[in-house]
């Protein structure tokens, strides 16, 4: 270490005149390096503002570091994994290790795969590290997509890199079906049976483009090459493409952050790269590295020697597939069989290709299409770096949960036998129960949700006006009682009355001020009410005003008292106004916070 | 305003003496006009609290102690994994309370390179969070859109460029390169579709029960024997016991050099024995023997084996998606998402005593396709 390294306890000698000493060996030496390079490149004053950017901290600023970390352990493993594996249908008797499977016919895939498990030392850990990896990269997109919407950080300027998320989630789960289609166990083919029982479905043209991906009938030797080509070049080179895209025009478009003291729409308060963020995003990577690798250590993970060969005539009970494809299974299982229909000679199966063909499609299109959507109720055209904390946004954060629900209700109904088995229930209940869901839930789920936050924003405003229980009661010289409530201090209350008051977009009068008739656009008029939907109820921050009123030590609260009077009396005589906090019997007594 | 539009109501409800702290919760935002800013003022940042490292050099000794301890763990991690790469028996299991028995090596290799890999990163973060800068930095954000000016410049360069290429005055140009452009992809689009596989022709609907495809194009049918899966023996009535099941191939399949897998596909069948008075159904009876009735094993939902039967009940259900059918009554579905029944094998007995299939499957087997009805 040189006298120049900054010191942990540079703090204790704030006050001395800083020396300069002569650049050392080895800041020479980099220098050196790094001029070779600027001299042919001119990278300095870019990589320069790289190393200054700044950054926002916040846990679930990780869940997207998590997606990209662990997408890159899903190529580093699979890059590994190529070496072994051979991706072909070909017939080969084994001869490995594994003496179950002692001269047993099977694919050259599913042999080479048994071989990695068994025979290449590590190589289980790497195929079970890859195999977690690409789990835990979904499981993070997911986490990563919930946290984007919940927050409206999807809002302008970053609706492009929305949907370039939307379409890495989804190809994401379509490079995780072809990845565990691989190695042609018995799961897996039952898998890639259903697959080819999907295409069969689309109307018309099914049979020929089951025909032309399996290059004939199911399931012949072309669906393992090809599949193998989409899963370690197609797809990957896609992903990668959009990574990027999504990583450049975050740093473009710098990190939205949460809302706080110090923080703005026109700022960006955090660390720097260079050291802060460069230790700990680059260790984050490590981190998760390392808990993907003790799960693969100590967890296993789709054992395919214990399945056998894949053979189209067997089967396994308790058949699922990995867990971001059960909506879609789970979707097939609860679809009435009164969805196929025969048309003129002809056979029209919904009953399949709702649920296999249209609803992943249709689940991304509407997730792509919501900060157009919202954006339109709104008529919001600003740009939104400081994020919404969810209850500020009631109605966005209901309609989140809805799709949740709704895509909850696909996933469990995907594991309705599992759960008959392990809680001794009818299958057929069990059944029913998702196929009513999944209307119902989402409907419960909506309104539960907008009322919490609905309840969550009441509790800040509470919070904001009334203070914090102190626990202290005061006897006041007429006799009566309240307790003290502290004020909040202005950090933490900036934080509860930061977001913008709302309202509804209204309509202008159906008559002008001269009687004339002014149609409103039917558009409008949609516009209108679905903008009073999502806004209604909602509740507004705390004005000074307000505040001032609620602590009473001043003359200014009787304007808003009256004000206030005069509309809730309108509404309802019985509630005209009031405070939670002074008890029946007590003097209207100021409810603390003098402090302000 | 109605009740419904104020819920808050019932939150502020109180006694209607006590009306003097009249802010209520669910209202918000009254502005007022007693001289006091609209909104509230953003405070700025929150005074910087200094860590136990920033305050004494112990402290920070402490936190440099604590970062080398978890890089060492590191190294110590990857010397084990390299041990133990070399010196464990790759073969051996353990058993690990609360996970179950394992391959011994594999939880030794990923455990040691997990310590090599978490400590590293564990060390890098803790040495950010103690050691490192902590004090907040403000970077200013800019709008995204660029200037008017800038935006113009490239309408310009786009308009001027095009004026100079003279596109749209030379109108011949445009469509015939409009025409160009929108069809270049076809002939690359037809490569790969017209290459991806055959036409699938009639082979959705036939199977191996139909025979062998002559030279006129048409299958030649044989009754064939059913043959047991996998032992590929052929199957006496007189071994067929009430209750019991089968899984049977086509006589001859398992036989086949190539093309065993597309054949099973199509061709699997489940062959059963039920008490012939438990069925219903006159065209079950007919088509089977004594109330030895074969179906076809392929679900006609997406095509899994329909794997699980019940002796008691007499129903299979499908694995994959549990659609039930009812083998009592013609293999109608009873309950799930598959809409047609499982199609019957209609069987007899040859002369040997041996069951056999006197006529192919009706319909096509399996998942429902378009065309099915019509082939």
């Amino acid at each position: 270490m040189t006298t120049s390294a900054a010191r942990p306890a540079d703090g204790l000698r704030a006050g001395d005149v800083p020396a300069s000493p002569p650049p050392s060996a080895g800041s020479k030496k980099l220098g050196g390096v790094a001029g070779w390079v600027d001299d042919r490149t001119g990278a300095a004053g870019g990589v320069g503002y790289l190393m200054k950017k700044v950054f926002p901290d916040h846990w679930s600023f990780m869940l997207g570091e998590i997606a990209m970390y662990s997408m890159i352990v899903c190529l580093l493993s699979g890059v590994f994994l190529t070496f072994w594996f051979v991706p072909s249908a070909g017939e080969v008797v084994y001869h490995g290790s594994y003496a179950p499977l002692q001269g047993v016919t099977m694919s050259d895939a599913y042999a080479s795969t048994v071989h990695i498990s068994f025979d290449i030392r590590g190589g289980l850990i790497i195929r079970q590290i890859h195999h977690w990896a690409a789990l835990m990269f979904i499981v993070a997109v997911s986490a990563h997509m919930f946290r984007v919407f919940f927050t409206g950080a999807f809002r302008k300027p970053r609706e492009i890199n929305w949907v370039i998320g939307c379409i890495l989630s989804m190809l994401a789960i379509v490079e995780g079906f072809a990845g565990y289609s691989l190695p042609d166990d018995l799961l897996s083919g039952t898998g890639l049976r259903a697959a080819e029982g999907f295409m069969q479905s689309a109307p018309i043209i099914g049979s020929y483009l089951a025909y032309f991906v399996f290059d004939g009938p199911f399931p012949g030797e072309a669906i393992i090459p090809r599949l193998y080509s989409v899963h370690v070049l197609l797809i990957p080179a896609i992903l990668i493409g959009l990574f990027t895209a999504h990583i450049v025009l975050v740093a473009l478009q710098k990190h939205t952050q949460f809302p706080g003291p110090g923080r703005t729409n026109d700022n960006v308060v955090g660390y720097p790269v260079m050291p802060v963020y460069a230790a700990k995003a680059g260790g984050f990577f490590f981190i998760v590295f390392g808990a993907i690798a003790l799960m693969a250590a100590l967890v296993q993970i789709n054992p395919i020697w214990a399945y056998g060969p894949y053979d189209p005539s067997p089967v396994t009970a308790g058949s699922q597939p990995d867990w971001y494809m059960g909506f879609a299974d789970g979707a097939l299982r609860i679809t009435p069989n009164w969805f196929e229909f025969d048309i003129l000679g002809f056979t029209l199966s919904l009953n399949i290709a709702l649920g296999a063909l249209l609803l992943i499609p249709v689940m991304y299109g509407v997730a792509m299409a919501y900060p157009f959507v919202e954006r339109w109720i709104t008529g919001d055209t600003r740009e939104h770096h400081l994020l919404d904390r969810p209850r500020n946004a009631p109605t966005r954060t209901a309609l989140g949960m809805w799709a949740l629900t709704t895509y909850g209700v696909f996933m469990f109904a995907a594991g309705n036998d599992i759960i008959a088995i392990k809680f001794g229930m009818s299958i057929n209940d069990i059944t029913h129960f998702f196929q009513f869901g999944l209307f119902i839930l989402p409907l419960i789920a909506f309104w539960a949700t907008r009322r919490i936050c609905l309840s969550l924003q009441r509790h800040d405003r509470e919070k904001v006006l009334h203070g914090r229980e102190s626990g202290t009661i005061i006897r006041t010289a007429q006799g009566g009682y309240f307790e003290r409530h502290s004020g909040l201090d202005p950090y933490e209350q900036w934080t509860l009355v930061q977001h913008e008051p709302v309202a509804p977009i209204e309509l202008e009068p159906a008559v002008d001020e001269n009687g004339v008739a002014r149609p409103a656009a039917r558009k409008d008029r949609l516009r209108a009410r679905l903008s009073h939907f999502y806004f209604r109820d909602v509740v507004n921050p705390v004005t000074p005003s307000e505040l001032a009123a609620a602590h009473h030590d001043g003359q200014q609260h009787e304007a808003i008292e009256a004000q206030a009077l005069s509309h809730s009396i309108e509404a309802d005589p019985e509630s005209a106004s009031g405070s939670m906090h002074v008890e029946e019997g007590s003097e209207p007594e100021p409810t603390g916070g003098h402090g302000h | 305003m109605s009740d419904h539009d104020t819920p808050g109501g019932e939150v502020a409800r109180t006694d209607g003496e006590f009306g003097a702290t009249a802010v209520r919760l669910d209202e918000g935002h009254v502005i007022g006009d007693g001289g006091l800013p609209d909104r509230f003022e953003n405070p700025g940042l929150e005074p910087h609290q200094q860590r136990m490292s920033d305050q004494s050099e112990a402290g920070a000794k402490r936190a440099e102690k604590q970062v080398a301890a978890l890089f060492s763990l590191s190294i110590i991690g990857t010397i084990v994994f390299v041990v133990a790469y070399f010196a464990l028996d790759a073969h051996a299991y353990v058993f690990i309370p609360g996970i179950g028995d394992m391959d011994y090596s594999n939880a030794v290799l990923g455990t040691a390179l997990a310590f090599s890999l978490l400590g590293i990163g564990l060390g890098a973060v803790h040495w950010a969070k103690t050691l490192m800068p902590d004090e907040e930095i403000v970077e200013m954000r800019h709008p995204m859109r660029s200037s008017d000016a800038a935006r113009q410049g490239v309408v310009d360069t786009m308009l001027d460029g095009a004026e100079g290429s003279q596109i749209n005055r030379r109108p011949l140009i445009k469509y015939t390169l409009g025409g160009a452009l929108g069809l270049f992809a076809i002939p690359l689009g037809l490569q790969l579709v017209g290459g991806l596989g055959p036409l699938p022709k009639n082979g959705l609907s036939l199977t191996y029960w139909n025979g062998p495809i002559g030279p006129d194009g048409k299958p030649h049918f044989k009754p064939l024997r059913l043959m047991r899966d996998p032992e590929n023996t052929a199957i006496k009535v007189s071994d067929v016991t009430v209750g019991s099941v089968f899984h049977v191939q086509p006589e001859g399949l398992l036989d086949m050099d190539s093309g065993v897998l597309e054949a099973k596909a199509k061709a699997s069948v489940l062959l059963m024995r039920l008490p012939p008075d438990t069925i219903t159904s006159r065209k079950e009876i007919a088509w089977g023997h004594d109330g030895i009735v074969a179906y076809s094993k392929i679900c006609t939902h997406v095509g899994c084996p329909v794997g699980l039967y019940e002796q008691n009940t007499h129903h299979l259900l499908c694995p994959c998606h549990q659609s039930t059918f009812d083998v009592t009554d013609d293999c109608r579905v009873i309950f799930g998402p598959a809409k047609r029944p499982l199609p019957q094998l209609k069987i007899a007995v040859d002369d040997e005593g041996y069951l056999i299939a006197t006529q192919p499957f009706r319909e096509a087997v399996g998942p429902s396709f378009w065309e099915r009805g019509s082939a």
